[in-house]
This record gives structure tokens, C-alpha cells and sequence, in this order.
């Protein structure tokens, strides 16, 4: 068990607030410091804690730095005993990460969005937007490969493959609602079907 | 005339709503929702907003969130797209943590995370291939546009160069002849 105490909600906050300006690109791009951090050198959860924490995660909907509150949130419960203490904590240790996360990288935002309100119209900006175009439509794109060739199983993984392959097709050329997708995914995925 | 949000509240319960249906990534939803339902965005818009999100430190759709809410109202209009992007979903989040600490691991409760985990990768390329239209119209013509876009696929996926070298060195050379080819055809504009 961890010593529960200010000293280490401020260095948890401290620690997220340092990962905030590093996660360009998303919370996927911060995970294996995050995981030498939290795992290796504080020890303030296990590896099988970490783990959840991403599963948990992604099983929820909104956007994917919420694994950090996830992370936050077995911070706490490793830092108390008994059920109800545990919620209390691990919602704490959730909201802590997440302001500590969100925080410097909201405002950097929120001051670039006015600055770039305000020379929209000039052509450094307009160029700079287009010019990214093409690197943005490849970058979502490669996140979706890298995520798919992780499973490359191919005796056990080949469902894998095809859910994910029918799923682009769906999307790409018809107006299927997202959620009927996801949910075929969970039922075939719970019956073993994926 | 484009369609544009009418309050704070609006703006907060429309990130809210697409936030809590974003399993495994918000991208896909946002782009149904506020390019295709609402119209607040055109794809080739919602692109160039995306762009800025990117380069910037934090969750690309949490930045866009911020961006979009602070171009209509402001710093309120800013913390209204950042709170509804966040705010439920952390609350959903919270009660399911507090399940699994009870409830603990079950094999249908893996296999339905690896089913949704396959439908939400596909959801994210078939985003990407929608967005990818609007690169039809860009500066640059649409060959140079594919080729870059095919360039970048493979030093990300394929050869895994870190997306901060390729924003630096692939985006910004690709900025720079968009700066260059828009310039040219505004200076030939202004002598027609």
C-alpha cells in the first residue's frame, strides 16, 4: 500500500501536468513513459493495474486520455483498504490526473485557437492549415494500421482483420449508424466470435 | 449560409453527445456528427481544424473541442467543448471503474473489448478515407496532395518514424509549397 497523503497527490498532479506538453498526437504517444513512471519507478500500481487501466478505458466511450484518469484512479485505490474508501480515493486520484493532464495542454490550446482566430485570414495560417491536410488524412489512417497489425496471429486474428475491414467498408460507403457497429463488434467479440 | 452553433449550451451538449457515442475513438462520431449532421464544419474544414489540433500538445479531439467553442463564444465557448467532451464521459467512466473493482475480469467481458477494439479501428480508416475527398480541392493538385498523403502513411505505419519528425520535416515542406503555390496564384490574380 501507498502512504496516502498531500506529498503524493501533488506529486501525482505533478507528474501528469509533465506528460500534458508531451502527448502530441494523443495519450497513445505517452503510454510507455507512463508506464516506466507509474509501474517501474514509483510504484504506485502494478503492471496488471496498468493494463486494466487502458482496457477499462477503452471500453468506455470519450476521448482516449481518459486512460490516464483510469490510472489515477488505481492510484487511489492502491492508497486506502475498504470498498467504499476505494471509490471515494480512486475518484480523487481520477479527477487529480485528469486536471493535471488537461490542464497546460488546454490552455496552450485555447491561446493558439485565438491566435489563429485572429490571422486566419493570413496566408502563413492558411497555409500552414492546408498544407497539413494530406499529413492528417495519412496520420488517422496509420493509427488505424498500427492499431490492426498489432494482431498478427493469423490463425487466431484473421476475425480481426475481416471485423475491421467490413467496418471501413460500413462507414466509408453507407450512413450505418456508429453505435449498431460497435455494438456487433461487443456481441460478436462476448460470444468469441472475434 | 453554413450552419453554426446558437449558444453555449448547444455547443456543450453536442460534444457531450458525440463524446459518450466515441467507443474506442471520438474521431468517427465527431466527423458524422459535426460535418455531416450539424453542418458546422465542411470536410475540408474540419481538416484544416484538425491540423491545429494536432500539432498541439493533448488528445487531438479534446484540442478540437477547444478550438471549435472558442472561435463562436470565446473562452466560455472554449471550457463549454472542453467540459462536454469530458465531463459525462468521465462520469460514465468513474461508475464502470467502480464495477470492475467488484466484479473483476470475465472472458465475454475480454472478448467484447477485442470485438469493439477490431469495429473501432476500422471506424477511424473509414473516417480517414471520407476525409480524404476534400483533398481533391487542395492548393497543391490532387496528385501531389495523394502523393504526400501516401508518403506519410508509410513513414508512420509502415517504417513507424515518430509523428513528431514527420510533422517537422513531411508537413512542413508541405506547408511551405502550399504557402508558395497559394501566393503565386493570389500575385497572378491581382495582375488579371
Amino acid at each position: 500500500m501507498i502512504s496516502l497523503g498531500f506529498s503524493l497527490w501533488w506529486d501525482v498532479f505533478l507528474t501528469f501536468i509533465g506528460m500534458s506538453l508531451l502527448a502530441i498526437g494523443g495519450a497513445i504517444t505517452v503510454i510507455p513513459d507512463m508506464h516506466r513512471h507509474l509501474v517501474l519507478q514509483q510504484a504506485w500500481m502494478t503492471d496488471s493495474q496498468f493494463t486494466a487501466s487502458i482496457a477499462i478505458a477503452q471500453s468506455a466511450p470519450g476521448p482516449n486520455i481518459l486512460v490516464v484518469g483510469m490510472m489515477g484512479w488505481h492510484i487511489g485505490i492502491n492508497a486506502t483498504q475498504g470498498l467504499w474508501q476505494q471509490y471515494a480515493w480512486g475518484t480523487v486520484g481520477f479527477c487529480v490526473a485528469m486536471l493535471g493532464v488537461m490542464l497546460p495542454s488546454s490552455v496552450l490550446t485555447y491561446g493558439a485557437a485565438r491566435w489563429v482566430q485572429k490571422h486566419r485570414d493570413t496566408l502563413s495560417v492558411i497555409s500552414f492549415k492546408q498544407g497539413l491536410a494530406p499529413i492528417v488524412v495519412s496520420s488517422i489512417l496509420a493509427t488505424s494500421w498500427i492499431i490492426t497489425v498489432a494482431h498478427d496471429d493469423w490463425s487466431r486474428d484473421w476475425t480481426i482483420w475481416l471485423s475491421t475491414g467490413l467496418t471501413v467498408l460500413l462507414i466509408w460507403k453507407t450512413n450505418i449508424h456508429i453505435l449498431w457497429l460497435l455494438g456487433a463488434g461487443a456481441v460478436l467479440g462476448a460470444v468469441g466470435l472475434i | 449560409m453554413r450552419a453554426q452553433p446558437r449558444s453555449k449550451t448547444e455547443l456543450f451538449w453536442a460534444f457531450t453527445q458525440l463524446s459518450l457515442q466515441g467507443f474506442g475513438g471520438v474521431l468517427p462520431v465527431a466527423q458524422r456528427e459535426l460535418v455531416e449532421k450539424r453542418a458546422w464544419f465542411t470536410r475540408a474544414e474540419f481538416l484544416e481544424e484538425w491540423a491545429v489540433a494536432q500539432v498541439l500538445p493533448g488528445p487531438n479531439i479534446v484540442n478540437l473541442s477547444i478550438i471549435f467553442g472558442a472561435r463562436y463564444f470565446g473562452f466560455w465557448g472554449g471550457l463549454a467543448g472542453l467540459a462536454g467532451m469530458l465531463l459525462f464521459p468521465m462520469l460514465v467512466l468513474i461508475v464502470i471503474a467502480m464495477l470492475y473493482l467488484q466484479l473483476g475480469d470475465r472472458a465475454s467481458i475480454e472478448g467484447a473489448l477485442r470485438g469493439m477494439g477490431a469495429v473501432a479501428a476500422g471506424l477511424i480508416a473509414g473516417t480517414s478515407l471520407k476525409l480524404a475527398t476534400a483533398l481533391r480541392q487542395h492548393p497543391l493538385g490532387p496528385w501531389l496532395t495523394y502523393g504526400i498523403a501516401v508518403l506519410c502513411f508509410v513513414l508512420i505505419a509502415l517504417l513507424r518514424v515518430p509523428l513528431l519528425y514527420v510533422l517537422l520535416f513531411l508537413g512542413g515542406s508541405s506547408i511551405l509549397a502550399t504557402y508558395w503555390v497559394v501566393k503565386k496564384s493570389n500575385t497572378q490574380r491581382q495582375h488579371d
